[in-house]
């Protein structure tokens, strides 16, 4: 295989129209007699239903139709757990519209359908709800004493419970020097894509098929599940991926909206759009990273971990959505890191409250659970008076113990075994990048107003879940190239990094290939695209397509040349004898297309100059990292501000080197202002606080400091041929931790302990006036 | 968020919009340059029946200075206006610092004075800066025309001395006395933010003796605060650094602050002690400075 | 409340007349009304600045503006920027520095840094971090829109002498 384009810094291809105004998001998408939807969202956290007036808001003109439970009744069911479904949790499921009970604010209740948006709007204003408030239950705390019952049937807002185990933890908490038990607290937030969600579905009655622009992330699952909502044939419904403004795992659950917006298409024979607005998707997209954790460490007095034991509490919200328990289930997955810990106990629980459920953001349960493990190691720094570098140097896995079984860390899967790695090469990386020797100087020093401080955050990932994806490479005259792959765009670049790879299997010019993700009829089966599986699921997919392709480009060309094809090879679209690279070409691939027809005689094979691929796999391959951070913190104001952020990450083998470093800066920002600046609040009656962006922070410009990234390829993976790793979350799970442990080092003299996030001014003024 | 329905009136001139004003009263929002008043219709959390669009008053768009030296500035001036103004870099530095703190540029390109400062957000810097500058504000109806001082228009929260038949037209600024020392400062999350706790500190020195002090505070409550206790303290003191700790001290413990999402009152308290602190240092050293030229 | 009022408003250099309801924004009306939908909603509160377009030279909010306050306006969206066979200097600069990945909030970082460097052609990379922080990205994390934007500065600044 050729390396022209893997491994190159290609620029974009799919840039232009995004460039130009020419892009096509869901709303720019528009279709004759298209008729607007608006979601009536409850105003309360737990409440009856006790009626709902329609009337005033149907007489309004333009408005077309109000849609309830009743009219849904027929076809209603739970909304189903696709992943993480630990048992129990399938006793907690949302139905798409709120039948006696509301249980969180934003659940919805109607659907108001008009001409615009505007009106569906007035419409909402003009329907009459009457509620019996019931109290809400807003804290982990209050929720396990099941007093307030979300779902009363249950008996218990305790959905789920299991527990971890690994190695003898009682041991290892007797044989230890020392032991440290704090409790932590990762704040609720969001990943807030500038692209809000949105929906257009339009049924075609003449012959019964379904047409939907928006869904992505993961398409085929999705229309698997609306499928069996409509009892409609999966064939008969298509979904369609325009062009995504953004994902950070806010899409592809199946929302109630999913249902609710088909539904609506087929009830009133006119095409329906939804786009959701900014305040509806900070009460009813997902939310994320609600845990609590008591965590317990135990290791020698040298700085040898012995044992790590914890209880972790998931925040899950009013009901259980589409991935389960997979924050918490998540958190405890990879709590232990990269680090040898013989002994390791966890027990997660999955509670109930009277908040937007809970879902996946960014490396769920990874931003989380790095937070923890790494707050916690340098608290056993500080007290073992061992420098924090040092303490995880002595205590990382080393390249010599690869593969790494860490044992079974996910209830009812397989052991986490860790492929390849050389974690303590990532930090020594970061360590110099920063300058740590010098560096270390200055921790906790008052300089100008200002107090100093260094963090340091050592993670591992699991990416590139499987178990399968689904690659199509096409040839088709004039030089076109298609490859079709079960992927879902959310802005990563896919249009390029696949058609690297296609390319360079292929052997073709790169400008010669089209890639296709994201519609349901592309492809049979498809996976979607989560837990940073693009590149290695879906890129090793089109590598395998691409090189049956070119074995059977071979083949007809051997045939027809009356040559062995073990003696030609495929070059820049060329096929030219093996080793003869200053001779002319035999043929060109156009000359090979018609030599493929089904008519041919040249061709041994199947028809056509295409194949599709599967590539399967069972296990993760792990992508692993180090940040360091400089911080200096304004005593006086609680300001943290930022000077230095060096992110080191090994993916195995890097395709776009431009894009990954651009996922690496916008996955280290996106976790700066999660960890300084944003929060989702609930108020004790359950009302939420941050519903704009006035009170909802994100990181703009100034917020963000000069971050240095560093790539490494020095572990490829051993579970695939591309030896790719996956990377695109595990950017910004390591920003908790690494800022925490920054703020901690440089408030060091004040004893604050930073067990909780964000790091907002006045979280930090009140540690510091709490310790003084 | 889509506003809710309303009638839409844009008049030529003011006493076309002060005959709506007395017509539709308290149905009716003016409609200046709409970066606060917009926000709030697409959320529905305002619902006027009546829309009054003043943007066609180009006479009400003005920066004139006056014969014994104050400003008047047009209540529909955009606040972009007043920034670019070389008139008000030169001659008045409080002024011109101010406004750049201000959201960020594309909001001052249609926010205007008179808008800010009717809307009267608690968090708002020009609110805040007109009670320190002791500007009065020219308030019209269609049947007569007063003046109100800044120091009493400021009433809670987004509450102001206007009535709804009336119509804020013009600020007017005394004229800056080229002894002042000044300074602005703010703590906000982000840079453009409105702010946790603002400071914005006037004073006049006469051989390092303190001779008269404006500190106003914003952010903090219903309403900009002026703190008279710690200015009186500041007046006839020597202008050391122990006048300014127990200036600081004063505002600290006076101050009675809101808690809200962003930050508690206990934090406003401590920062805007701390903000004065810094102000004071920084409006000494200008003041210094203005009396040696 | 549906009584529309006649606007006559010029955009990217095409003169349209149109009615519309009061409390049509002008991001709606561009997109809806005109198919101008390259001016993007984010927030409509003002916040995000995706809807960022010029309006008689000035970059604005169009999600906090009324179509009906446009009317004899001449206004500029992203579709404006582009010359039919080529980028301009900004385009291929923020394509150069892949500064952009979904694409969602580039219009409006595009009308914003068009109109900053009308008005400051020769800037720092400070005042570019500041003129860009009413702008939010979620996918980039600014550093290369403001490397692609000093990039693009002095292209621009000696096409405009030229001129």
């Amino acid at each position: 295989m050729t390396e022209t384009y893997i491994g190159a810094p290609i620029r974009r291809r799919e840039d232009v129209r995004f460039l130009t105004g020419m892009s096509k998001f869901v709303d720019d998408v528009k279709v004759p007699q298209m008729l607007h939807a608006a979601i009536l969202r409850s105003s309360h956290a737990h409440a009856r239903i006790k009626s709902i007036k329609t009337t005033n808001a149907l007489a309004i003109p333009g408005v077309v139709d109000v849609i309830t439970f009743e009219d849904i009744a027929h076809l209603a069911k739970p909304i189903p757990i696709r992943a993480y479904a630990l048992p129990g949790l399938e006793r907690y499921l949302q139905y798409p519209l709120a039948r006696e009970k509301v249980r969180y604010v934003g659940e919805p209740i109607a659907v108001a359908v008009a001409e615009t948006r505007y009106v569906a709007e007035d419409a909402l204003d003009a329907i009459d709800v009457t509620y019996e408030v019931l109290p809400a239950v807003v804290s982990v705390h209050e929720a396990l004493r099941d007093e307030v019952l979300v779902h009363e049937e249950n008996k218990t807002n305790l959905a789920a419970r299991y527990t971890i185990s690994i190695g003898d933890i009682e041991m290892a908490f007797r044989q230890a020097d020392y032991t440290r038990r704090e409790e932590f607290k990762v704040h609720r937030h969001t990943g807030n894509p500038l692209e809000t969600r949105g929906l257009l579905a339009s049924y075609d009655s003449g012959r019964g098929e379904l047409t939907v622009w928006g869904p992505t992330k993961v398409p085929h699952l999705n229309r698997a599940i609306l499928s069996s909502f409509l009892n409609l044939p999966e064939q008969k419904i298509h979904f369609i991926e325009p062009d995504v403004g953004g994902g950070f795992g806010i899409r592809g659950e199946f929302y109630p909206e999913d249902f609710l917006i088909p539904f609506a298409a087929i009830k009133l024979g006119r095409p329906v759009k939804w786009i959701e607005d900014r305040r509806e998707h900070l009460m009813a997209a997902n939310h994320s990273r609600d845990v609590w954790c008591e965590a317990e460490i135990a290791a020698r007095r040298d700085g040898t971990l012995l044992g790590l034991r914890a209880k972790l509490y998931g925040d899950m919200g009013g009901y259980i959505r589409t991935h389960g328990g997979i924050v918490p289930a998540s958190t405890a997955a990879l709590l232990p890191g990269p680090y040898r810990i013989p002994a390791f106990e966890c027990a997660v629980h999955c509670i109930m409250t009277n908040k937007t459920g809970l879902g996946t953001l960014r490396a769920p349960g990874r931003y989380e659970s790095c937070f923890i493990r790494e707050r916690l190691l340098d608290m056993v720094a500080a007290d073992l008076n061992i420098d924090p570098a040092e303490l995880r140097l002595k205590n990382l896995i080393q390249p010599t113990e690869m593969p790494y079984v860490l044992g079974v860390t996910r209830r009812g899967e397989s052991p986490t075994v860790f492929d390849s790695g050389d974690y303590p090469m990532a930090l020594k990386r970061a360590l110099e990048k920063i300058g740590y020797g010098e560096l270390r100087q200055r921790q906790g020093r008052y300089e100008e107003g200002k107090y100093h401080g260094i963090g340091i955050a050592c993670y591992v990932k699991n990416t590139g879940r499987g178990p399968f994806e689904c690659a199509r490479v096409e040839v088709r005259s004039g030089n076109s190239i298609a490859v079709y792959v079960g992927l879902a765009s959310l802005g990563q670049g896919h249009e390029t990094t696949m058609a690297q790879i296609c390319a360079d299997t292929l052997g073709v010019p790169i400008e010669q290939i089209t890639v296709f993700h994201g519609n349901t009829d592309y492809l049979p089966f498809g996976g979607g695209t989560n837990a940073s599986r693009g590149t290695v699921m879906g890129g090793n997919a089109v590598y395998l397509a691409a090189q049956e392709v070119k074995r059977k480009v071979l083949t007809i060309a051997g045939s027809y040349l009356g040559m062995v094809p073990s003696d030609l090879e495929l070059r820049d679209g060329q096929v030219h004898g093996k080793g003869a690279e200053t001779e002319k070409p035999l043929l060109s691939l156009e000359d090979v297309v018609p030599l493929a027809a089904p008519t041919s005689r040249f061709n041994p094979l199947e028809p056509g100059l295409d194949a599709t691929a599967y590539f399967k796999s069972d296990q993760m391959t792990y992508t692993y990292g180090t940040h360091v951070a400089h911080v200096a913190v304004d005593p006086e104001t609680g300001k943290v501000e930022v000077l230095r952020y060096v992110a080191v990450e090994d993916v195995g083998r890097c395709v776009n080197p431009l894009l990954l470093h651009g996922q690496i800066v916008g996955g280290v920002a996106q976790g700066i202002g999660a960890t300084l600046l944003e929060d989702l609040v609930y108020s004790e009656n359950g009302q939420l606080l941050t519903t704009t962006f006035m009170d909802y922070l994100l990181p703009t410009s100034t917020v963000v400091p000069p971050i240095e990234a560093i790539i490494l390829e020095e572990a490829p993976s051993t579970l695939n041929p591309l030896g790719v790793k996956g990377g695109g979350e595990e950017t910004s799970l390591a920003t908790g931790a690494t800022l925490a442990n920054a703020v901690a080092n440089a408030l060091a003299s004040f004893g604050v302990k930073v067990t909780e996030l964000p790091l907002s001014h006045n979280r930090v003024m009140e540690w510091i006036r709490r310790r003084k | 968020m889509k506003p809710a329905p309303f009638e839409y009136f844009a008049p030529e001139n003011v006493p076309e919009v002060l005959a709506l004003l007395e017509q539709y009263g308290d149905e009716a929002k003016v409609l200046a340059g709409g970066q606060s008043l917009m926000p709030l219709m697409n959320l529905r959390l305002a619902r006027p029946k009546v829309v009054i669009d003043i943007n066609r008053l180009s006479e009400l768009q003005y920066i004139a200075p006056g014969s014994n030296g104050d400003l008047a500035v047009g209540a529909l001036t955009r606040q972009r206006t007043v920034e670019r103004s070389d008139f008000v870099q030169r001659e008045n530095p409080l002024l011109a610092a101010t406004i750049p703190l201000v959201s960020h540029a594309q909001i001052r390109n249609r926010g205007t004075i008179g808008g800010s400062i009717a809307h009267a957000d608690p968090a708002a810097e020009l609110p805040a800066l007109s009670v320190a500058l002791e500007a009065e504000f020219t308030v019209r109806s269609s049947r007569n025309q007063r003046v109100i001082r800044s120091q009493d228009f400021f009433l809670g929260y987004m509450t102001t001395a206007l009535q709804p038949s009336e119509l804020l037209t013009e600020i007017r600024i005394p004229a800056w006395d080229p002894r002042w020392g000044w300074a602005v400062s703010e703590v906000s999350r982000r840079e453009g933010d409105f702010a946790l706790v603002g400071v914005i500190v006037l004073l006049r020195l006469d051989n390092d003796v303190c001779e008269k002090a404006g500190i106003v505070l914003f952010g903090v409550g219903a309403a900009p605060v002026r703190m008279r206790k710690a200015e009186e303290m500041l007046r006839g003191r020597r202008a050391d650094g122990k006048a300014i700790a127990e200036a600081a001290r004063i505002v600290s413990e006076d101050l009675e602050p809101d808690s809200d999402l962003h930050a508690s009152a206990e934090y406003r308290k401590e920062v805007a002690g701390t903000l004065t602190r810094r102000s004071l240092v920084e409006a000494i050293s200008r003041a210094r400075e203005a009396t040696k030229r | 409340m549906s009584r529309k009022h006649n606007i006559i408003v010029t955009v990217n250099g095409k003169t349209y007349e149109r009615s519309v309801e009061a409390r049509m924004t002008l991001a709606d009306f561009l997109r809806d009304e005109l198919a101008l939908t390259g001016t993007h909603v984010g927030c409509e509160h003002g916040v995000c600045g995706a809807c960022t377009i010029m309006m008689n030279g000035e970059a604005i909010r169009s999600c906090l503006t009324l179509a009906v306050q446009t009317d004899g306006s001449r206004l500029m969206t992203v579709e404006g920027l582009a010359r039919p066979e080529e980028l301009q200097p900004l385009q291929t600069a923020f394509q150069e520095r892949h500064a952009l990945q979904c694409g969602f909030c580039t219009p409006g970082f595009l009308m914003t840094a068009y109109a900053f460097l009308e008005e400051t052609p020769a800037p720092t990379e400070a005042q570019v971090r500041e003129a860009i922080s009413g702008n939010i990205c979620r996918c980039t994390g600014y550093l290369p829109i403001i490397q692609a934007i000093l990039e693009a500065a002095p292209i621009i600044r000696s096409a405009s002498q030229e001129r």
